[in-house]
């Protein structure tokens, strides 16, 4: 049992964290729609970059963290990793969502397609299916501790399958030219005020992912008080 | 651990169900494609390797969730879960049986493929013996996990080729490489690369299912 109230007020989850987010999210979307320059050669458009580039990086943060809070559930069986599971899995899955919605917005005026079998594409769409197949065995649960602990091996053997998907897609399309990466020294973002630019938005998703898993958390650890409530009243 | 595949082995013989569907099912998927894919317009190798994935990866789905469903409604599971067997074993049983399946499923469906397919344009080689194996133990390996999990959901029949297919995906593009490869004498870049990332796969997905087995038995 917690000895604080549920509805007390605690500074980091209640103020320090969202009012850290709401700052730095502000400033993000000053500086990348105000301030900055647009990208000599792409234009306006470059500037999904900002955001799209970092939501990938919280995506792929997410799926580790799912993946440790499974193993972390399998050996100690407690529900507070249970819980960071489902939250990450719900917020990496958003997050993922973001990315491949903001890609093809960049692609299609760059690339002149939407969409292409590049290998991080490729990469992406795969995960996405991982992420919502865990979802939907997790929605089948109905509180079935049994079908908790499969999705926990979902969360392991799901992190495992990513290194034999890059080696896959690496000598799938190997053959064809990187799009993204380069080894050109000259490419990649110069300008100082692009990088602060970037660097302030990776920090802004950062804050917003861990915002958005704490409340997740909390949301379902109310919710299994709830049902056990209702079980109590039930007998009684 | 041979005791689950005879057991498996000798259900099968006895009604007989799942290889006649099996081999209907292929049919009726070659045919499929024949009408929606137009074989004549497409290069035969790509083409059979294709046809021969898919058929084998739906065939999977059937003869997979067959496997833990009659177990469940028989209520075997139980009788599983206190057999003197340690949960890897169990594992490697059900993954042996089904793989024993899918390798009889290929071996019907790729001659069937390549008389009805490839009539011209083929030279298949050793190498989808190679292929054909690793890949078929990749989705008995991957395959076994999520049926043994899905059967236990209201969704069986769907959640299992849901949760398997994306893992399959390193594995399918590789088998499928290798296949074209092997059908059509198709110099393939990096063979050897393409043979250790499917047999890579084999050990990862067989090694976690035994290991994890622990997890899904214990109800």
């Amino acid at each position: 049992m917690t000895t604080r109230s549920e509805g007390a007020a605690r500074p980091w989850r209640d103020v320090i964290l969202p009012g850290a987010t709401g700052i730095t999210m502000l400033a993000a979307i000053a500086m990348v729609f105000l301030l900055v320059p647009s990208d000599s050669d792409q234009g306006v458009v470059q500037r999904i970059f900002y955001f799209h580039v970092n939501l990938a990086w919280m995506c792929f943060a997410g799926f580790v963290l799912v993946s440790i809070a499974s193993a972390w559930y399998l050996w100690t069986g407690r529900r507070a990793a249970d819980r960071l599971a489902v939250a990450s899995a719900e917020i990496g899955m958003l997050y993922t969502t973001l990315m491949l919605i903001t890609g093809p917005f960049w692609a299609r005026p760059i690339w002149g397609v939407w969409w292409t079998w590049d290998p991080r594409l490729t990469m992406t769409v795969v995960l996405w299916t991982i992420y919502a197949g865990y979802l939907m065995l997790r929605r089948m649960a109905d509180g079935d501790e049994t079908i908790l602990r499969y999705a926990a091996v979902l969360g392991i053997v799901g992190s495992l399958d990513i290194p034999l998907l890059i080696l896959a897609i690496r000598l799938w399309r190997g053959i064809h030219p990187a799009v993204m990466i380069s080894d050109d020294p000259n490419a990649g973002i110069k300008d100082p005020f692009m990088v602060w630019t970037f660097l302030v938005a990776m920090v802004a998703l950062g804050l917003l992912f861990a915002w958005l898993v704490w409340l997740r958390v909390r949301y379902e650890a109310i919710d299994e008080r709830l049902a056990a409530l209702h079980v109590e009243k039930a007998r009684a | 651990m041979w005791t689950i595949v005879l057991k498996d082995l000798a259900i099968e013989r006895r009604t007989g169900e799942l290889l006649s569907s099996l081999f209907l099912l292929a049919l009726l998927v070659v045919l499929i494609f024949a009408f929606t894919l137009d074989p004549d317009r497409l290069k035969a190798p790509e083409f059979a390797a294709g046809v021969l994935w898919t058929t084998l990866v739906f065939a999977g789905t059937l003869s997979l969730n067959r496997s833990f469903v009659i177990e469940r409604e028989g209520g075997a599971w139980t009788a599983l879960a206190l057999a003197p067997l340690d949960a890897g074993s169990i594992y490697l049983g059900k993954t042996i049986a089904n793989f024993l399946f899918l390798l009889l499923a290929a071996v019907v469906f790729l001659p069937l493929i390549l008389v009805l397919l490839g009539t011209r344009g083929l030279a298949p080689q050793p190498l989808v013996i190679a292929s054909v194996l690793l890949g078929v133990t990749g989705i008995a390996a991957v395959g076994t996990l999520f049926a043994a999990m899905a059967s236990r959901t209201r969704a069986r029949e769907i959640l299992q080729p849901l949760l398997s297919f994306p893992i399959l995906a390193p594995l399918l593009i590789g088998a499928a490489r290798t296949t074209t490869a092997g059908l059509g004498a198709v110099p393939l870049e990096d063979v050897t690369s393409w043979l250790l990332m499917l047999g890579g796969f084999d050990i990862v997905f067989l090694t976690s299912g035994w290991l994890a087995f622990d997890w899904i038995l214990e109800e």
